[in-house]
């Protein structure tokens, strides 16, 4: 059982929920950048949750089902076809042997999740089969897919989806992408001058070239900080944002250094994190301000969504 | 005071304990800090504490802790908290000195690249924590002598195996990245390896000594 890959950019890589446990041992989380498309995908297809999806950032993407098996396409709109049919967007559908696969480019988005079923079977390491491109180890040999690549398929689970596949309707919040992304204040929030703190929540930042799996930096006015000190190295998570000296934030991401000095405005609560792995350069984002009981609820909302895809997909597959 | 601290929020699924007292590192809070560390794994939901240079990161799944217990075990942990009681391996670590950065090193600080050399290999040397890199350590115990600040335009590629000191700080490189910190020689230590169960061969705690194979430049 195995998909061969006919056409990639190296961007595009095995992903699954990431690591967790070794940010001690300077070991980033990785992972997909848009875990809420991700996890769709695995249920739509009845899939273990840790399955290993393929993350699709360069296009066109095509490969090649050398064996029949059920597929889901999640994430940025992008057209997508399956030997001669069409697939919705967020749809999961059986492939059969010789089938081949193609994304095109995007027309809302970033990445595509393509999930198979049993999902992508790569021996874990370090507890994932998430691939970290910046370190080199994990997912296809600890590199991005190319042309040639052939990746082994798990045991796809029961039941068969129907004629014609299932779909899911957009997760919370993606019907529109321009919302702004939710933040929690972070520790040097007060340092900051008053015009900066209020010039971070008022901004439509413009997001630039250098955005990628580690982090994504923001064009926009300078934020000020008022307090000027050295900070000593300290653990960071994905979605914090940072403050250089430049003044220009950079939010870190999936594949970020563990620990980090720069000055911390706020974090992008987790249930918002996807926003930034849809986000392409040259897109604008506005930051609000949030509580934790909000971070809270919009993660509650998020996994509610999920399990309700997950009991109706499974009433869906006929064994 | 033994209560310094502040808490604050690294998104709801995370908190930072930031012990550090007027910007510089302190060897004996830090101690107390890894002890704090070590009392906080296998608590149901933690997924990573994380220890940094007198900090501690704490991140956990939000959805089943509830953040404001977690602030206030970390509050009363700190307070508590003694100096974790074993002390951790020690290690010697192998360098030739020498590379593109260390006669203007030397050179910034007035002194001979023969004094870098013992001054750097002369001390005894503690892990204050792991991050940033897979297995990167952050080294104390540098002599003030060699402390520097960082170069003002970073190197894109510094290779993997330079043994670097930045400010009061030393490391090691584990993976070729870029760095701002001043390359003073080459190790073939192995600081990381994905394929063993614990990939730091460091720990925050363990003791490391460099010694000198070789100085070419």
């Amino acid at each position: 059982m195995v998909i061969e890959i006919l056409s990639s950019g190296a961007l595009n890589s095995v992903q699954d929920r990431g690591r967790r446990g070794l940010l001690s041992s300077g070991v980033s989380r990785s992972g997909a950048m848009d875990l809420v498309a991700l996890e769709a995908a695995n249920a739509l297809l009845g899939n273990d949750r840790d399955a290993a999806a393929i993350e699709v950032a360069a296009f066109p993407f095509r490969l090649r089902f050398e064996a029949a098996t059920p597929v889901a396409v999640t994430g940025a709109v992008a057209e997508a076809r399956l030997a001669s049919r069409r697939l919705s967007p967020w749809w999961a559908m059986e492939a059969q042997a010789g089938d081949e696969l193609t994304i095109a480019p995007p027309t809302t988005g970033a990445r595509v999740y393509i999930a198979v079923g049993g999902g992508v079977d790569l021996p874990p390491l370090l507890g994932a089969r998430a691939t970290d491109l910046k370190s080199g180890y994990g997912g296809h040999e600890g590199r991005g897919l190319r042309r040639g690549d052939r990746l082994p398929l798990g045991r796809r689970p029961a039941g068969r989806l129907p004629e014609g596949g299932i779909g899911a309707l957009p997760p919370p919040g993606r019907s529109d992408f321009a919302l702004p992304l939710r933040v929690l204040l972070a520790a040097e929030w007060m340092e900051f001058s008053e015009e900066a703190r209020d010039l971070f929540a008022t901004t439509g930042w413009r997001i630039t070239a250098e955005a990628d799996r580690q982090g994504c930096r923001l064009e926009g006015p300078e934020l000020v900080r008022a307090r000027r000190r050295e900070l000593l190295s300290h653990g960071i998570v994905p979605g914090t944002v940072q403050v250089p000296p430049s003044g220009r934030p950079i939010v870190q991401l999936a594949e970020a250094n563990t620990c980090g000095g720069y000055p911390k405005i706020a974090t992008v609560i987790e249930a918002d994190l996807w926003r930034l792995g849809q986000a392409m350069p040259d897109d604008e984002l506005r930051f609000a301000v949030v509580g934790r009981d909000e971070a809270q609820a919009a993660l509650r909302e998020t996994a509610a969504w999920l399990a309700r895809l997950r009991s109706a997909t499974a009433l869906y597959r006929v064994s | 005071m033994a209560d310094d601290f502040t808490l604050s929020d690294a998104g709801a699924g995370a908190l930072l304990l930031d012990v550090a007292v007027g910007g510089a590192f302190d060897e004996t809070r830090q101690a107390r800090l890894l002890g704090l560390a070590a009392s906080l794994g296998g608590i149901d939901g933690v997924e990573d504490v994380v220890p940094g240079m007198n900090n501690l990161m704490v991140a956990f799944d939000p959805l089943t802790v509830d953040a404001s217990v977690m602030e206030r075990r970390l509050a009363e942990g700190w307070r508590s908290a003694v100096a974790r009681a074993e002390t951790g391996r020690s290690h010697d670590i192998a360098v030739v000195y020498g590379g593109p950065d260390i006669e203007d090193f030397a050179a910034g600080l007035g002194v001979s690249i023969d004094e870098v050399v013992e001054r750097h290999a002369g001390a005894v040397y503690r892990v204050a924590a792991i991050g940033a890199m897979p297995g990167f350590p952050y080294l104390s115990g540098l002599d003030r002598a060699l402390a520097a600040p960082r170069r003002a335009v970073p190197r894109q590629g510094v290779p993997k195996g330079a043994v670097i000191v930045g400010g009061g700080q030393a490391g090691i490189m584990p993976i070729t990245a870029p760095s701002g910190w001043h390359i003073l020689g080459h190790t073939d230590f192995t600081l990381f390896d994905p394929h063993r169960a614990t990939p730091a061969t460091l720990a925050a705690g363990d003791v490391v000594r460099f010694t000198i194979a070789g100085v070419r430049w």
